[in-house]
Protein backbone atom coordinates (compact mmCIF):
# COMPACT_ATOMS: atom_id res chain seq x y z
CA UNK A 1 0.00 0.00 0.00
CA UNK A 2 2.38 2.59 0.84
CA UNK A 3 6.01 3.97 2.51
CA UNK A 4 5.64 7.10 4.21
CA UNK A 5 8.21 10.00 3.31
CA UNK A 6 11.24 8.34 5.02
CA UNK A 7 11.01 8.88 8.87
CA UNK A 8 14.45 8.45 10.72
CA UNK A 9 16.68 6.94 8.80
CA UNK A 10 20.38 7.57 9.28
CA UNK A 11 22.04 8.16 5.60
CA UNK A 12 25.38 8.98 7.01
CA UNK A 13 28.32 7.44 5.35
CA UNK A 14 32.32 7.14 5.98
CA UNK A 15 33.48 5.68 2.58
CA UNK A 16 36.44 7.79 1.03
CA UNK A 17 35.58 10.43 -1.47
CA UNK A 18 36.85 8.13 -4.04
CA UNK A 19 34.41 5.44 -3.46
CA UNK A 20 31.31 7.45 -2.86
CA UNK A 21 32.18 9.30 -6.69
CA UNK A 22 32.96 6.21 -7.66
CA UNK A 23 29.28 4.40 -6.58
CA UNK A 24 27.92 7.88 -7.79
CA UNK A 25 28.91 7.23 -11.12
CA UNK A 26 27.14 4.15 -11.66
CA UNK A 27 23.98 5.91 -10.28
CA UNK A 28 24.34 8.89 -12.33
CA UNK A 29 24.41 6.73 -15.01
CA UNK A 30 21.36 4.72 -13.96
CA UNK A 31 22.90 1.33 -13.71
CA UNK A 32 21.05 -0.34 -10.70
CA UNK A 33 22.68 -1.39 -7.84
CA UNK A 34 22.25 -5.83 -6.91
CA UNK A 35 22.41 -6.92 -3.38
CA UNK A 36 26.18 -8.29 -4.22
CA UNK A 37 27.32 -4.93 -4.97
CA UNK A 38 29.37 -2.70 -3.36
CA UNK A 39 27.20 0.28 -1.82
CA UNK A 40 28.08 2.67 1.31
CA UNK A 41 26.99 2.27 4.40
CA UNK A 42 24.24 5.01 4.04
CA UNK A 43 22.75 4.18 1.08
CA UNK A 44 22.44 0.40 2.56
CA UNK A 45 21.05 1.71 5.56
CA UNK A 46 18.32 4.27 4.05
CA UNK A 47 17.40 1.36 2.23
CA UNK A 48 16.93 -1.31 4.95
CA UNK A 49 15.09 1.56 6.32
CA UNK A 50 12.82 2.28 3.91
CA UNK A 51 11.99 -0.80 2.80
CA UNK A 52 10.97 -2.16 5.84
CA UNK A 53 8.90 0.51 6.83
CA UNK A 54 6.96 0.50 3.66
CA UNK A 55 6.99 -3.65 4.41
CA UNK A 56 5.72 -2.61 8.07
CA UNK A 57 2.89 -0.45 6.24
CA UNK A 58 1.53 -3.31 3.96
CA UNK A 59 1.51 -5.19 6.42
CA UNK A 60 -0.69 -2.65 9.29
CA UNK A 61 -2.44 -1.75 6.56
CA UNK A 62 -4.25 -5.08 6.21
CA UNK A 63 -5.85 -4.33 9.92
CA UNK A 64 -7.65 -0.89 9.05
CA UNK A 65 -9.90 -2.77 6.53
CA UNK A 66 -9.85 -6.22 7.73
CA UNK A 67 -11.68 -4.82 10.02
CA UNK A 68 -14.70 -4.65 7.69
CA UNK A 69 -14.49 -7.93 5.93
CA UNK A 70 -17.04 -9.36 7.85
CA UNK A 71 -19.59 -6.81 7.54
CA UNK A 72 -18.95 -5.92 3.50
CA UNK A 73 -22.79 -4.33 2.75
CA UNK A 74 -22.51 -7.63 -0.34
CA UNK A 75 -20.96 -11.28 -1.37
CA UNK A 76 -18.75 -9.30 -4.27
CA UNK A 77 -17.93 -6.62 -2.23
CA UNK A 78 -16.24 -9.07 0.52
CA UNK A 79 -14.67 -11.49 -2.10
CA UNK A 80 -12.80 -7.90 -3.36
CA UNK A 81 -12.32 -6.91 -0.29
CA UNK A 82 -10.30 -9.89 0.99
CA UNK A 83 -8.94 -10.29 -2.52
CA UNK A 84 -7.77 -6.30 -1.83
CA UNK A 85 -6.13 -7.44 1.71
CA UNK A 86 -4.50 -10.27 0.67
CA UNK A 87 -2.82 -8.32 -1.78
CA UNK A 88 -1.01 -6.17 0.90
CA UNK A 89 -0.19 -9.19 2.56
CA UNK A 90 1.74 -10.08 -0.71
CA UNK A 91 3.56 -6.57 -0.93
CA UNK A 92 4.55 -6.61 2.41
CA UNK A 93 6.04 -10.07 2.20
CA UNK A 94 7.27 -9.03 -1.54
CA UNK A 95 9.33 -6.07 0.26
CA UNK A 96 10.31 -8.21 3.22
CA UNK A 97 11.59 -9.98 0.63
CA UNK A 98 13.86 -6.98 -0.93
CA UNK A 99 15.05 -6.38 2.19
CA UNK A 100 16.47 -9.09 3.44
CA UNK A 101 18.69 -8.94 0.10
CA UNK A 102 20.65 -6.36 2.17
CA UNK A 103 21.58 -8.30 5.34
CA UNK A 104 18.76 -7.63 7.15
CA UNK A 105 16.63 -10.71 8.71
CA UNK A 106 13.25 -11.25 8.44
CA UNK A 107 13.33 -12.03 12.15
CA UNK A 108 14.94 -8.78 12.83
CA UNK A 109 12.15 -6.67 11.08
CA UNK A 110 9.81 -8.88 13.10
CA UNK A 111 11.21 -7.75 16.10
CA UNK A 112 10.85 -3.92 15.45
CA UNK A 113 7.70 -4.48 14.44
CA UNK A 114 6.74 -5.63 17.26
CA UNK A 115 8.45 -4.13 19.80
CA UNK A 116 6.91 -1.06 18.67
CA UNK A 117 9.84 0.52 16.93
CA UNK A 118 9.72 0.61 13.33
CA UNK A 119 7.85 3.21 12.06
CA UNK A 120 4.92 2.53 9.22
CA UNK A 121 3.34 4.92 7.63
CA UNK A 122 1.03 6.99 9.59
CA UNK A 123 -2.18 6.72 7.66
CA UNK A 124 -2.98 3.27 9.06
CA UNK A 125 -2.96 4.56 12.70
CA UNK A 126 -6.53 6.11 11.57
CA UNK A 127 -9.58 3.92 12.71
CA UNK A 128 -12.25 2.48 9.92
CA UNK A 129 -15.30 3.44 11.31
CA UNK A 130 -17.49 3.26 8.38
CA UNK A 131 -18.33 1.38 5.29
CA UNK A 132 -17.17 4.14 3.37
CA UNK A 133 -14.26 4.01 5.38
CA UNK A 134 -13.05 1.11 3.00
CA UNK A 135 -14.04 3.28 -0.06
CA UNK A 136 -11.90 6.24 0.53
CA UNK A 137 -9.13 4.01 1.58
CA UNK A 138 -8.82 2.69 -1.86
CA UNK A 139 -9.57 5.71 -3.44
CA UNK A 140 -7.41 7.73 -1.63
CA UNK A 141 -5.12 5.93 0.36
CA UNK A 142 -4.26 3.77 -2.25
CA UNK A 143 -4.21 6.50 -5.03
CA UNK A 144 -1.79 8.08 -2.92
CA UNK A 145 0.42 5.32 -2.65
CA UNK A 146 0.16 4.76 -6.59
CA UNK A 147 1.65 8.65 -6.98
CA UNK A 148 4.85 7.29 -4.94
CA UNK A 149 5.28 3.77 -5.68
CA UNK A 150 5.65 4.25 -9.35
CA UNK A 151 8.31 6.38 -9.25
CA UNK A 152 10.14 4.21 -6.57
CA UNK A 153 9.67 1.74 -10.19
CA UNK A 154 12.97 3.65 -10.97
CA UNK A 155 14.64 3.20 -7.93
CA UNK A 156 18.45 2.57 -8.00
CA UNK A 157 18.19 -0.61 -6.16
CA UNK A 158 16.92 -3.45 -8.13
CA UNK A 159 15.09 -5.89 -5.75
CA UNK A 160 13.43 -2.70 -4.65
CA UNK A 161 12.35 -2.01 -8.28
CA UNK A 162 11.38 -5.29 -8.90
CA UNK A 163 8.86 -5.57 -5.61
CA UNK A 164 7.66 -1.81 -6.53
CA UNK A 165 6.94 -3.13 -10.55
CA UNK A 166 4.76 -5.84 -9.33
CA UNK A 167 2.95 -3.91 -6.80
CA UNK A 168 2.09 -1.00 -8.77
CA UNK A 169 0.41 -3.59 -11.39
CA UNK A 170 -1.77 -4.45 -8.64
CA UNK A 171 -2.30 -1.63 -6.96
CA UNK A 172 -4.45 -0.11 -9.84
CA UNK A 173 -7.20 -2.30 -9.19
CA UNK A 174 -7.21 -1.43 -5.33
CA UNK A 175 -7.51 2.33 -6.12
CA UNK A 176 -10.29 1.50 -8.50
CA UNK A 177 -12.58 -0.76 -6.25
CA UNK A 178 -12.01 1.94 -3.55
CA UNK A 179 -13.44 4.74 -6.25
CA UNK A 180 -16.34 2.43 -7.31
CA UNK A 181 -17.67 1.66 -3.65
CA UNK A 182 -17.58 5.62 -2.83
CA UNK A 183 -19.61 6.10 -6.09
CA UNK A 184 -22.31 3.48 -5.40
CA UNK A 185 -22.41 5.57 -2.06
CA UNK A 186 -22.40 8.73 -3.65
CA UNK A 187 -25.12 7.97 -6.01
CA UNK A 188 -27.49 6.47 -3.59
CA UNK A 189 -29.54 7.54 -1.12
CA UNK A 190 -28.68 10.93 0.88
CA UNK A 191 -27.36 8.79 4.05
CA UNK A 192 -25.23 7.12 1.44
CA UNK A 193 -23.70 10.29 0.29
CA UNK A 194 -23.73 11.74 3.63
CA UNK A 195 -21.56 9.15 4.51
CA UNK A 196 -19.49 9.11 1.67
CA UNK A 197 -18.54 13.10 2.47
CA UNK A 198 -18.17 12.23 6.39
CA UNK A 199 -15.69 9.49 5.00
CA UNK A 200 -14.02 12.03 3.34
CA UNK A 201 -13.93 14.49 5.44
CA UNK A 202 -11.92 12.28 8.09
CA UNK A 203 -9.36 11.37 5.61
CA UNK A 204 -8.53 13.67 3.55
CA UNK A 205 -5.87 15.69 5.76
CA UNK A 206 -4.29 12.48 7.15
CA UNK A 207 -3.90 11.51 3.13
CA UNK A 208 -2.03 14.45 2.41
CA UNK A 209 0.14 13.72 5.44
CA UNK A 210 1.41 10.50 4.12
CA UNK A 211 3.79 12.15 1.42
CA UNK A 212 5.69 13.32 4.09
CA UNK A 213 6.74 16.42 6.10
CA UNK A 214 7.40 19.77 3.39
CA UNK A 215 10.62 19.44 0.99
CA UNK A 216 11.96 22.12 3.42
CA UNK A 217 11.86 20.21 7.00
CA UNK A 218 12.48 17.06 5.36
CA UNK A 219 15.86 15.60 6.39
CA UNK A 220 16.52 12.79 4.14
CA UNK A 221 15.72 14.06 0.80
CA UNK A 222 18.70 15.47 -0.67
CA UNK A 223 20.85 12.32 -0.01
CA UNK A 224 17.70 10.39 -1.02
CA UNK A 225 17.28 12.08 -4.31
CA UNK A 226 21.29 12.05 -5.28
CA UNK A 227 21.12 8.48 -5.09
CA UNK A 228 17.95 8.05 -7.22
CA UNK A 229 16.52 6.19 -3.88
CA UNK A 230 13.74 8.73 -4.59
CA UNK A 231 13.01 10.28 -7.89
CA UNK A 232 10.42 12.98 -6.89
CA UNK A 233 10.39 15.58 -3.40
CA UNK A 234 7.12 14.83 -1.00
CA UNK A 235 5.65 18.10 -1.97
CA UNK A 236 5.86 17.70 -5.50
CA UNK A 237 4.15 14.12 -5.27
CA UNK A 238 1.40 15.73 -2.88
CA UNK A 239 0.81 18.41 -5.43
CA UNK A 240 0.08 15.61 -8.33
CA UNK A 241 -1.90 13.69 -5.85
CA UNK A 242 -3.92 16.93 -5.50
CA UNK A 243 -4.03 17.84 -8.47
CA UNK A 244 -5.24 14.49 -9.68
CA UNK A 245 -7.65 14.31 -7.43
CA UNK A 246 -10.08 17.22 -7.09
CA UNK A 247 -11.59 16.11 -10.70
CA UNK A 248 -12.42 12.68 -9.29
CA UNK A 249 -13.74 14.44 -6.10
CA UNK A 250 -16.11 16.71 -8.65
CA UNK A 251 -17.36 13.90 -10.62
CA UNK A 252 -18.50 12.37 -7.50
CA UNK A 253 -20.47 15.68 -6.49
CA UNK A 254 -18.09 15.22 -3.11
CA UNK A 255 -16.67 18.00 -1.46
CA UNK A 256 -13.28 17.97 -0.24
CA UNK A 257 -12.76 19.75 3.04
CA UNK A 258 -10.52 22.42 2.33
CA UNK A 259 -11.64 25.95 1.66
CA UNK A 260 -8.41 27.35 0.76
CA UNK A 261 -8.94 24.71 -2.37
CA UNK A 262 -8.55 26.87 -5.33
CA UNK A 263 -7.13 26.55 -9.20
CA UNK A 264 -4.18 28.50 -9.89
CA UNK A 265 -3.13 28.72 -13.32
CA UNK A 266 0.19 29.66 -12.56
CA UNK A 267 0.90 26.61 -10.72
CA UNK A 268 3.34 23.65 -12.18
CA UNK A 269 5.16 26.27 -14.45
CA UNK A 270 2.45 27.38 -16.17
CA UNK A 271 0.18 24.65 -16.92
CA UNK A 272 -2.01 25.61 -13.57
CA UNK A 273 -2.74 23.42 -10.51
CA UNK A 274 -4.31 23.88 -7.40
CA UNK A 275 -3.44 25.75 -4.47
CA UNK A 276 -4.54 23.92 -0.95
CA UNK A 277 -4.50 24.88 2.49
CA UNK A 278 -2.32 24.44 5.62
CA UNK A 279 -1.49 20.75 6.73
CA UNK A 280 -1.94 20.38 10.71
CA UNK A 281 1.83 18.95 11.02
CA UNK A 282 1.22 18.87 15.13
CA UNK A 283 -0.86 16.64 14.32
CA UNK A 284 1.42 14.29 11.80
CA UNK A 285 4.26 14.40 14.03
CA UNK A 286 2.10 12.87 17.13
CA UNK A 287 0.64 10.18 14.89
CA UNK A 288 4.37 9.40 14.16
CA UNK A 289 5.10 9.40 17.71
CA UNK A 290 2.72 6.86 18.70
CA UNK A 291 -0.22 9.30 19.84
CA UNK A 292 -2.69 8.71 16.87
CA UNK A 293 -5.75 6.29 17.62
CA UNK A 294 -5.08 3.52 16.72
CA UNK A 295 -1.36 3.24 16.94
CA UNK A 296 -1.33 1.01 20.22
CA UNK A 297 -4.17 -1.68 18.67
CA UNK A 298 -1.93 -1.73 14.97
CA UNK A 299 0.72 -3.23 17.17
CA UNK A 300 -1.39 -5.25 19.52
CA UNK A 301 -3.23 -6.97 16.88
CA UNK A 302 0.56 -7.88 15.34
CA UNK A 303 1.85 -9.53 18.68
CA UNK A 304 -1.05 -11.23 19.24
CA UNK A 305 -1.29 -12.44 15.50
CA UNK A 306 2.47 -13.54 16.23
CA UNK A 307 2.22 -15.00 19.48
CA UNK A 308 -0.91 -17.26 17.59
CA UNK A 309 0.99 -17.92 15.29
CA UNK A 310 4.14 -19.46 17.11
CA UNK A 311 2.78 -23.11 17.70
CA UNK A 312 2.57 -23.19 14.07
CA UNK A 313 5.97 -22.34 13.19
CA UNK A 314 7.00 -24.65 15.47
CA UNK A 315 5.25 -27.75 14.38
CA UNK A 316 5.83 -26.48 10.61
CA UNK A 317 9.62 -27.00 11.61
CA UNK A 318 10.05 -29.77 13.61
CA UNK A 319 7.08 -31.83 11.03
CA UNK A 320 10.28 -30.40 8.72
CA UNK A 321 13.03 -31.72 10.41
CA UNK A 322 10.91 -35.43 10.75
CA UNK A 323 10.37 -35.21 7.30
CA UNK A 324 13.93 -35.06 6.31
CA UNK A 325 14.93 -37.16 9.00
CA UNK A 326 12.47 -40.10 7.64
CA UNK A 327 13.92 -39.36 4.49
CA UNK A 328 17.58 -39.55 5.25
CA UNK A 329 16.63 -43.04 6.93
CA UNK A 330 14.54 -44.52 4.23
CA UNK A 331 17.79 -43.49 1.56
CA UNK A 332 20.00 -44.82 4.22
CA UNK A 333 17.86 -48.83 4.12
CA UNK A 334 17.79 -48.36 0.04
CA UNK A 335 21.43 -48.65 0.06
CA UNK B 1 13.34 -15.83 17.45
CA UNK B 2 16.23 -16.31 16.27
CA UNK B 3 17.39 -19.11 16.80
CA UNK B 4 14.73 -20.88 15.14
CA UNK B 5 14.62 -18.98 11.70
CA UNK B 6 12.44 -20.35 8.96
CA UNK B 7 14.65 -21.00 5.74
CA UNK B 8 14.53 -18.41 3.28
CA UNK B 9 13.95 -19.95 -0.25
CA UNK B 10 14.54 -18.45 -3.67
CA UNK B 11 11.23 -18.52 -6.08
CA UNK B 12 11.56 -19.13 -9.68
CA UNK B 13 8.23 -18.87 -11.89
CA UNK B 14 7.80 -19.80 -15.50
CA UNK B 15 5.07 -17.64 -16.88
CA UNK B 16 4.49 -19.79 -19.66
CA UNK B 17 5.00 -23.16 -21.56
CA UNK B 18 8.23 -22.50 -23.88
CA UNK B 19 9.70 -19.66 -21.40
CA UNK B 20 12.26 -20.33 -18.96
CA UNK B 21 12.14 -20.09 -14.84
CA UNK B 22 12.76 -16.53 -13.74
CA UNK B 23 13.20 -15.37 -10.43
CA UNK B 24 10.78 -13.38 -9.10
CA UNK B 25 11.82 -12.97 -5.21
CA UNK B 26 11.81 -14.93 -1.94
CA UNK B 27 9.67 -16.61 0.99
CA UNK B 28 10.40 -18.50 4.12
CA UNK B 29 8.79 -21.89 4.49
CA UNK B 30 10.03 -24.37 6.97
CA UNK B 31 9.89 -27.48 3.97
CA UNK B 32 9.66 -27.83 0.44
CA UNK B 33 6.07 -28.24 0.30
CA UNK B 34 5.16 -25.76 2.25
CA UNK B 35 7.69 -23.42 0.05
CA UNK B 36 5.74 -24.36 -3.32
CA UNK B 37 2.35 -23.50 -2.09
CA UNK B 38 3.41 -20.41 0.01
CA UNK B 39 5.66 -18.95 -3.37
CA UNK B 40 2.01 -19.38 -5.33
CA UNK B 41 -0.24 -17.50 -2.58
CA UNK B 42 2.38 -14.89 -2.79
CA UNK B 43 3.54 -14.72 -6.37
CA UNK B 44 0.68 -15.81 -8.37
CA UNK B 45 -2.29 -14.48 -7.59
CA UNK B 46 -2.77 -13.17 -11.14
CA UNK B 47 -2.22 -16.18 -13.19
CA UNK B 48 1.23 -15.09 -13.68
CA UNK B 49 2.57 -19.08 -13.70
CA UNK B 50 2.64 -22.52 -15.18
CA UNK B 51 5.34 -23.51 -12.63
CA UNK B 52 6.71 -22.73 -9.96
CA UNK B 53 10.66 -24.07 -8.37
CA UNK B 54 11.78 -23.29 -5.31
CA UNK B 55 15.32 -23.70 -3.93
CA UNK B 56 17.02 -22.93 -0.85
CA UNK B 57 18.71 -19.24 -0.57
CA UNK B 58 21.43 -21.21 1.25
CA UNK B 59 22.36 -23.58 -1.42
CA UNK B 60 22.66 -21.01 -4.24
CA UNK B 61 26.16 -20.42 -5.29
CA UNK B 62 27.09 -16.83 -6.95
CA UNK B 63 29.64 -15.33 -8.31
CA UNK B 64 31.32 -12.33 -6.46
CA UNK B 65 30.84 -8.89 -8.16
CA UNK B 66 34.44 -7.95 -7.48
CA UNK B 67 35.66 -10.63 -9.55
CA UNK B 68 33.36 -9.93 -12.56
CA UNK B 69 36.86 -8.23 -14.84
CA UNK B 70 38.77 -11.49 -14.22
CA UNK B 71 35.62 -13.84 -14.73
CA UNK B 72 34.52 -12.25 -17.74
CA UNK B 73 37.45 -10.71 -18.78
CA UNK B 74 38.25 -13.86 -21.65
CA UNK B 75 34.94 -13.54 -23.22
CA UNK B 76 36.05 -10.11 -24.43
CA UNK B 77 38.97 -10.39 -26.77
CA UNK B 78 37.04 -13.46 -28.33
CA UNK B 79 35.67 -11.14 -30.92
CA UNK B 80 35.74 -14.21 -33.44
CA UNK B 81 32.48 -15.55 -31.83
CA UNK B 82 30.40 -13.09 -33.09
CA UNK B 83 29.09 -12.95 -36.59
CA UNK B 84 29.73 -9.81 -38.14
CA UNK B 85 33.82 -10.45 -37.31
CA UNK B 86 33.48 -12.33 -40.45
CA UNK B 87 33.51 -10.15 -43.72
CA UNK B 88 30.77 -11.61 -46.88
CA UNK B 89 30.51 -10.03 -50.09
CA UNK B 90 27.37 -8.40 -50.36
CA UNK B 91 26.72 -10.13 -53.26
CA UNK B 92 25.73 -13.37 -51.57
CA UNK B 93 23.19 -12.09 -49.91
CA UNK B 94 21.60 -12.81 -46.44
CA UNK B 95 23.72 -15.02 -44.38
Amino acid sequence: MYSQGLIGADGSTDESQEVLAAFQQRIDAEEKIEPNDFMPQGYRRTLIRQIGQHAHSEIVGMLPEGNWITRAPTLKRKAALLAKVQDEGGHGLYLYSAAETLGVSREEMTEELLAGKAKYSSIFNYPTLTWADIGTIGWLVDGAAIMNQIPLCRCSFGPYARAMIRVCKEESFHQRQGYEIVMTLAQGTPEQKAMAQESLDRWWWPVLMMFGPHDADSQHGDQSMAWKIKRFSNDELRQKFVDATVPQAEYLGLTLPDPDLKWNPEKNGGQGGHDFGAIDWDEFWAVVKGRGAMNRQRVEARRKAWEEGAWVREAALVHAQKRAERNRLMTQAAE
Amino acid sequence: MAENETPLWEVFIRPRNGLSHKHCGSIHAADEVMAVQAARDVYTRRGEGQSIWVVRSADIIASDPKDKDELFEPTAEKIYRHPSFYKIPDEVGHM
